[in-house]
């Protein structure tokens, strides 16, 4: 089943948009910062100049005979020259009356002044200095202004330079920002990752590297493991105790009703006996496999690691299932090959090797042969059973792993479906492999376990 | 020439409608008028006949009445008469700069005129296109015996040595008319102190005063002056016919170089074959084309590869000497050196 979650933005798209915003603002405000600055810088270096200009046409003011005259200084002009060759005009008044210079100047004060002239921006300087004329006082004041062109275009390039600085700072920051919300998902992302890859049976807290930030959710979710985690050994625990408390009355019922069978001689009630000894044996048996299975689960979180013999394991077990077989005039035949022991849980091994015996002595019809073989391939140990039986429903194969999954075929015979999957536990919690396919010349089913070699 | 020039040589004669005085008025018609373009110059019609055609080869259709006048006239026409004019071409950088400055000039600006060098275009709206030094022009005749003077210093020690052969032979422009005479002697006297000493030792041996550089040629090549000082170098090279009897002398302590500049006037009609017309002038200029250009043309260095060179700063510099105080100041000051005798 698919949850549906309720979606937000991903926090990665989301810190990036937020970063990106905020790199734009700062980029407009870079922008705004340096052309007004370079307005300031440029307006300042004019007024300069002019200012420059018109002290030096003030000092170039004299009284001659009872008349001011004014002999403007070459430089007065050329250091107004400029590359953008801005037009220059002036004006010099005595007492209010213009003495020389361009008479339809604008009217100023002695300061600075941004004024229209001749459809044109003028910035225009004012001075004035009082002079002496035979002994009147008389004053004097020289306007200088030019035109703004190079004042304009230099602005113009300092604005296109800050355009520039604006967008490169935007576009690094952008560049940055995508890789903080990739570097942040990314540690979001390797989280769910190492926690999504762990197998069915890893119940660990997680213990991967993390920002801070996410160790809050990281100790939610190991506590939560952890619940489950104890949750489940409880419930194995009481399938355990469930099939240990069933199996024993169970194996009372069964001598008591081996005890009447005994006394009683007629045929009908035999039957019936017969019939429930049958019936206990199963439910003897599955509970035995429930238990088996629980502490199969138990057992493969924790492994206890010795050296198994495998074929002396084998062997003991086929002894000891020898006479059930033989009840079915069934014979086991033993081939041993060379293998050194693998390191595994004897227990557990010795486990799935009864159960895959077990089903091979159940599904094969009476007075057959089965064959159980060990060799070393590939660094595994294999364990091989065939039997003369009925073999797998090709399809599902598999499927015989799951809890309590039972072949098609096998209608006709009591089973409770567990001991394929406990074998096939087993082998996994070993490292190995449970493989299963019918043989390919005869008839019958073919089992493998295998066991990685130490 | 294919097409008929037609020359009315009108002396002082003033037009009906314009009060400036004109020197000449040459027409030069095409065939298929669509405009005509009026142009109001400094520049003698002979020197500049071979361009305006060429001019017309390219661009069929184009008239082209052509004013011959005193560079003070180009101002009087422009900025206190109005009158209506397509092109000024003229040899005083001062007056075509405050044209420019003062707004009666329109911008212009093609692939030609942005490729100029910055010295050689003021706003978009003054281009040059010639480069020509002022210099000394000396009577061989005059001279013989004498050292050729280099330097204004060694011409003011053979005037001051031989005052008899020069007294009333020494030819300058008259400032006080001619803008071109006023442009040489204000910058002259603004590069060195040595211009006053000359003036003063020319004004003491009775220097007649010219209204242009032509007439000086013509009367020392002709021996009636000995020395005409400040003459346009171009119009002397020009003038092959009379080599034989002067001398051309750029002083080695400083030449001053004048750019001949065009704009397009304010009043212009049409300002597009006026723009074609400055490209063209450009173009021909710089590459000095098959003779169709007897002006030297601008080089791309602005001649800095000669240091007594002193090419005239085109910009608001240019203005001072045109201030009412300032010109009266230096006017009275060479009439004291150069008029003493009056």
């Amino acid at each position: 089943m698919r949850l549906a979650f309720n979606t937000r933005p991903s926090i990665r798209r989301r810190l990036t948009l937020q970063l990106l915003t905020s790199a734009a603002v700062l980029a407009v405000v870079l922008f705004l910062i340096v052309s007004g600055f370079a307005r300031q810088i440029g307006a300042e270096s004019q007024d300069r100049i002019l200012s420059a200009s018109v002290a030096s046409i003030l000092d170039a003011v004299s009284v001659a005979s009872g008349e001011v005259t004014v002999d403007i200084p070459y430089s007065a002009f050329t250091m107004l020259d400029n590359a953008n060759d801005d037009r220059v005009f002036y004006r010099i008044l005595q007492d209010g009356v213009v003495l020389t210079g361009y008479e339809d100047l604008p009217e100023t004060t002695p300061g600075f002044a941004t004024v229209a002239y001749r459809s044109e921006t003028l910035r225009v300087v004012t001075a004035t200095r009082r002079l002496s004329v035979d002994g009147a006082p008389v004053e004097i004041a020289v306007t200088v202004g030019q035109t703004r062109d190079a004042q304009a275009e230099t602005l113009q390039r300092i604005s296109r330079m800050a355009v520039y600085l604006g967008l490169g700072f935007f576009a690094a920051s952008a560049v940055l920002a995508v890789l903080a919300g990739q570097v942040t998902a990314g540690s979001l992302r390797r989280l769910a990752g190492s926690v999504s890859r762990r197998g069915p049976q890893d119940l660990r807290p997680v213990e991967t590297e993390m920002p801070s930030e996410m160790q809050p959710l990281v100790r939610s979710l190991n506590s939560l493991i952890g619940r489950l985690s104890t949750a489940l050994n409880r419930t194995e625990d009481f399938i355990a105790e469930a099939a240990h408390r069933v199996r024993t009355p169970l194996a009372t019922v069964r001598a008591h009703a081996e005890n009447t069978l005994r006394r009683v001689d007629k045929e009908e009630n035999r039957r019936s006996l017969r019939e429930m000894i049958r019936a206990i044996d199963e439910s003897s048996r599955a509970a035995g496999q429930l238990l088996d299975h629980a502490m199969v689960a138990l057992r493969a979180d924790q492994l206890e690691l010795e050296p198994v013999d495998l074929n002396a394991l084998t062997g003991e077990l086929v002894d000891r299932l020898r006479p059930v077989a033989e009840l079915k005039d069934m014979e086991i035949r033993i081939f041993m090959g060379e293998i050194g022991p693998i390191m595994g849980d004897a227990i557990l091994i010795q486990n799935a090797v009864r159960n895959l015996l077990d089903n091979a002595i159940k599904y094969a019809p009476p007075e057959t042969g089965i064959e159980v073989s060990t060799k070393t391939e590939a660094g595994f140990a294999r364990l091989t059973i065939r039997d003369q039986g009925i073999g797998f429903p090709q399809a599902d194969a598999t499927r015989l792993t799951g809890r309590f999954a039972r072949g098609e075929n096998a209608s006709g015979v009591v089973g409770s479906g567990l001991g394929l999957t406990i074998a096939d536990e087993v082998a996994r919690a070993h490292g190995g492999t449970l493989e299963m396919h019918n043989n390919t010349r005869s008839p019958g089913a073919c089992v493998s376990l295998s066991f990685p070699l130490r | 020439m294919r097409q008929l020039v037609l020359s009315l040589a009108l002396s002082f004669w003033a037009l009906p409608i314009v009060a400036f005085e004109t020197e000449e008025l040459v027409l030069f018609p095409a065939e298929n008028e669509t405009v005509e373009l009026r142009v109001i110059s400094t520049a003698d019609t002979e020197l500049f006949a071979p361009f305006i055609a060429a001019f017309q080869a390219d661009n069929p259709g184009i008239s082209i009445a052509y004013y011959v006048v005193s560079s003070s006239e180009i101002m009087v026409a422009l900025a206190e008469e109005g009158a209506a004019f397509d092109l000024a071409i003229s040899s005083a950088m001062d007056l075509q700069v405050k044209l420019a400055n003062d707004g009666l000039a329109q911008p212009f600006s093609s692939d030609r005129t942005r490729a100029l060098p910055d010295w050689a275009r003021w706003h978009d709206q003054v281009f040059a296109f010639t480069q020509e030094p002022a210099t000394i022009v000396l009577s061989r005749a005059a001279f013989e015996g004498l050292p050729l003077p280099r330097t204004r210093q060694e011409l003011i020690a053979l005037l001051r040595d031989n005052p008899d052969r020069f007294t009333g032979r020494i030819g300058t422009y008259d400032v006080r008319s001619s803008g071109l005479g006023y442009l040489f002697a204000t910058q002259d006297g603004r590069t060195s102190e040595t211009f006053w000493r000359l003036s003063e030792v020319m004004g003491g041996l009775q220097t007649r005063l010219y209204c242009c550089s032509s007439e000086m040629i013509e009367d020392v090549a002709a021996g009636r002056i000995a020395v005409a000082y400040n003459v346009l170098g171009s119009y002397a090279q020009a003038r092959n016919d009379l080599h034989d009897s002067i001398y051309i002398i750029a002083p080695e302590d400083f030449t001053t170089v004048m750019l001949r500049t065009v704009l397009i006037p304010e009043s212009a009609e049409f300002p597009v074959e006026a723009g074609r017309f400055v490209d063209h002038l450009i173009r021909t200029s710089w590459q000095e084309a098959d003779g169709a250009f007897s002006y030297p043309g601008i080089t791309p260095d602005g001649l800095s590869g000669n240091a007594s060179l002193r090419p005239i700063t085109l910009g608001p510099g240019l203005l001072v000497y045109l201030d009412r105080l300032k010109r009266q100041q230096f006017l009275r000051e060479w009439e004291a050196a150069m008029v003493q005798q009056e």
